[in-house]
């Protein structure tokens, strides 16, 4: 398949691996950021191919993960109102909320529907003109253009009956968050999607103040080990700064356009991430303008207080202190047939990874 | 199961664990008796002298009409197949329409007509029916049953049971995975794919009589809902042993495969209606494999991996680095990825 073969070529992927093997001498701890990227190490084992000295950890790069369960129980209320209809990405539609799921609640007869692009969301909006649709806005700068998007469709075709119900979140304030406190990272192998989106000077201070090396990354093993490479090779020379591995997709200017709709849309907040609380500036909260559109306004429930669950170390794991195998619930009362935890959910949650990959 | 509030969802009817879960915890435990038990595609009965097959399936598909085939061709092939994967020659099916106020009499006769043409196809009789009607809304267009009973001879008995299956012993599949749920999922939902796929849904049975007439197979499964994945995950648990597949040798239609990467899907976790999986010891693996590709629904068959004794009860993927991951049954839904 183009696109695809050329980047998991065997023999291009063992002679970067010889390369790490022979440059690399410190030891290393690099954390991907990105759910996708846990997905790929994982599922082409490149952990195997890695000298013993670099260690990788996962970050809360999976947006299922970090959303608040705050967020999974007032989609849950919302749901329970008559004439709503709940449009929503699969991923979330299993998630654990406080008290129950989405899945749960269709079984009982709640209008929940998936879908594959928010855009769909606003034709069924379109459609059910006597309901009220309402899309579970979820995601970093990946998926924070679309639905601003799919808002300013709505507003341009006046459709009255479309709500987004934001728990969009951006990137920089959680990574910058982990290094202050205290995590322990050498380098990050950052987001190839976000940055196609928001270009790469939003990394600059991670590099020029932390003293971090960055090299935004593909998705493919290839990518994944010359990204690899590419912070090996910054950190032992102590030449520690922004790179992009994913040339083929990321400018360093990112997605201008992308960008000016974001902006038109969204404000920043501050704002709840599971597991790590309370981040400044990390959520994105659809603007007072366009507030006819926005779920958290117009819609009046009551979401009792969540609560998390007992036992669970997301929280650790999606700071990359701990790995899920540390987990007394990992693979025992917590599966993902029977998730406790929202990194167990999601199929680029850490859990999720570990629980399928991990031989 | 757990408590009185839980209710049925989705997942629990995707061929995953919720699936086995709901077996297991309330229909074996009210049904239970030693034929069941044995949970095979189709119950084996002895009379007389004689053991016969018996299965039924229930057809739910929609669209009702798809790239490949329609739920009538299905829901005879769907049958056909459980019958012959468990050593069996079909013989006599039945057939049950539910069909909703509203239906096109036209469609309903598109959809009989195939039924028919794939039943002389597969060299069986619908010798018995039922035609129910419920209200409009009560039932999405149509739902078909069908039932089938075939002759399995002594010899073939223990291909079903999954015995004698040794460290050694090779996987084979007669062909491209994957293809029939995402030629439906293309069909039904709004992504537009521009794919020449198609559904492989086909009958297998001769396909199969010839291959028990001349080798030796110890186990047979056609790897329907939950693909692949599914049956490989039943069998590791029944023989206590491990699989290890290899990534590259599984034959994946360029589309499908395209597809599957554009949504987050494993091709061993999408359904297929023309394949079986096969477990033979290598010298009859290779003598299946030739066989196979001689007939027209076996011309893409591969050997797709082996038995290990190597992590009992699991099956993993080696892919072409060398890397290993777990292949898992389901859990639920398929979920397709969102960032």
């Amino acid at each position: 398949m183009k696109f695809v073969d050329e980047y998991r070529k065997k023999d291009l992927i063992l002679s970067i691996a010889e390369k790490l093997k022979a440059i690399s001498t410190k030891e290393l701890v690099l954390m991907e950021v990105c759910g996708g990227h846990t997905m790929a190490i994982h599922r082409f084992g490149l952990h195997s191919l890695l000298p013993s000295n670099i260690h990788l950890i996962s970050g809360p790069g999976c947006p299922v993960c970090v959303s608040g369960q705050h967020f999974i129980d007032t989609a849950m209320a919302y749901s329970k109102l008559p004439g709503v209809i709940i449009t929503t990405y699969g991923d979330l539609i299993r998630v654990p909320g406080s008290y129950t799921s989405l899945e749960k609640e269709r079984a009982n007869g709640s209008d929940i529907r998936i879908v594959y692009s928010v855009l769909e969301s606003l034709e069924i909006a379109k459609n059910n003109p006597d309901k009220k649709v309402v899309f579970l806005g979820i995601g970093f700068e990946t998926t924070a253009p679309a639905t601003a998007a799919a808002i300013l469709q709505a507003k341009k075709e006046n459709i009255p009956n479309f709500f987004v119900l934001s728990a969009h979140k951006v990137m920089p304030p959680v990574m910058k968050a982990l290094v202050e406190e205290g995590v322990k990272i050498d380098g990050f192998i950052a987001p190839g999607h976000v940055s196609a989106i928001t270009g790469t000077a939003i990394f600059d201070e991670l590099a020029s103040v932390c003293g971090l090396g960055v090299v935004v990354s593909g998705f493919e093993p290839v990518d994944m080990m010359q990204a690899i490479l590419m912070l090996v090779i910054q950190i032992e020379s102590g030449k520690q700064r922004v790179e992009v591995q994913y040339q083929r997709v990321v400018h360093p200017e990112g997605n201008k356009t992308a960008q000016r709709m974001m902006e038109e849309v969204f404000e920043l907040r501050d704002d709840q991430w599971r597991g790590l609380g309370m981040i400044p500036k990390s959520g994105l909260k659809i603007r007072e303008e366009l507030k006819a559109f926005d779920a958290a306004i117009q819609f009046n429930v009551e979401v009792p207080a969540s609560t998390e669950p007992k036992g669970c170390i997301c929280g650790q794991i999606l700071r990359g202190l701990k790995t899920p195998i540390d987990c007394p619930l990992f693979g025992k009362k917590c599966t993902p047939s029977n998730p406790v935890g929202a990194c167990m959910v999601s199929g680029e949650g850490t859990c999720a990874t570990y629980y399928k990959y991990r031989v | 199961m757990k408590n009185s509030e839980d209710k049925i969802m989705l997942g629990h009817g995707s061929g995953g664990q919720l699936m086995h879960q709901l077996i297991e915890e309330v229909f074996i435990r009210h049904f239970d008796n030693p034929i069941l038990k044995e949970q095979t595609d189709a119950a084996i009965l002895t009379t007389g002298s004689e053991q016969i097959a018996f299965t039924t399936d229930s057809f739910v598909i929609d669209p009702l009409f798809f790239p490949g085939g329609n739920i009538g061709k299905l829901s005879v092939c769907g049958t056909v197949n459980d019958l012959a994967v468990s050593g069996a020659e079909p013989l006599y099916l039945s057939v049950s329409m539910i069909i909703e106020e509203g239906f096109p009499i036209k469609d309903l006769e598109t959809i009989v007509s195939s039924l028919a043409a794939e039943a002389k196809n597969a060299g069986v009789l619908i010798v018995t029916g039922d035609t129910k009607v419920v209200n409009k809304g009560k039932c999405d267009k149509l739902f078909i049953n069908t039932a089938g009973i075939g002759r399995i001879k002594k010899e073939n008995l223990p291909i079903s049971k999954a015995l004698n299956i040794l460290p050694g012993d090779v996987i084979i599949i007669n062909g491209t995975i994957g293809d029939h749920g995402m030629a439906v999922m293309n069909a039904r939902e709004s992504f537009n794919f521009k794919t020449t796929v198609e559904s492989d849904c086909a009958s297998l049975n001769h396909l199969i009589r010839n291959l028990l007439d001349n080798s030796t197979v110890k186990f047979m499964r056609d790897p329907t809902r939950g693909g692949v994945a599914s049956v490989l995950n039943e069998l590791v648990q029944k023989i206590k042993l491990g699989i290890e597949i290899e990534e590259a040798a599984l034959p994946i239609d360029r589309g499908v495969k395209a597809m599957c990467e554009v949504l987050g899907f494993d091709p061993l976790h999408i359904a297929n209606e023309g394949k079986v999986l096969i477990v033979a010891s290598e010298t009859e693996g290779l003598k299946i494999l030739e066989q196979l590709k001689t007939h027209e629904l076996g011309k893409n068959s591969a050997i797709i991996g082996r038995v290990v004794s190597d992590f009992p009860g699991k099956v993993v993927l080696k892919n072409e680095t060398g890397g290993r991951r777990i292949i898992d049954t389901l859990s639920g839904d398929q979920l397709p990825r969102i960032c």
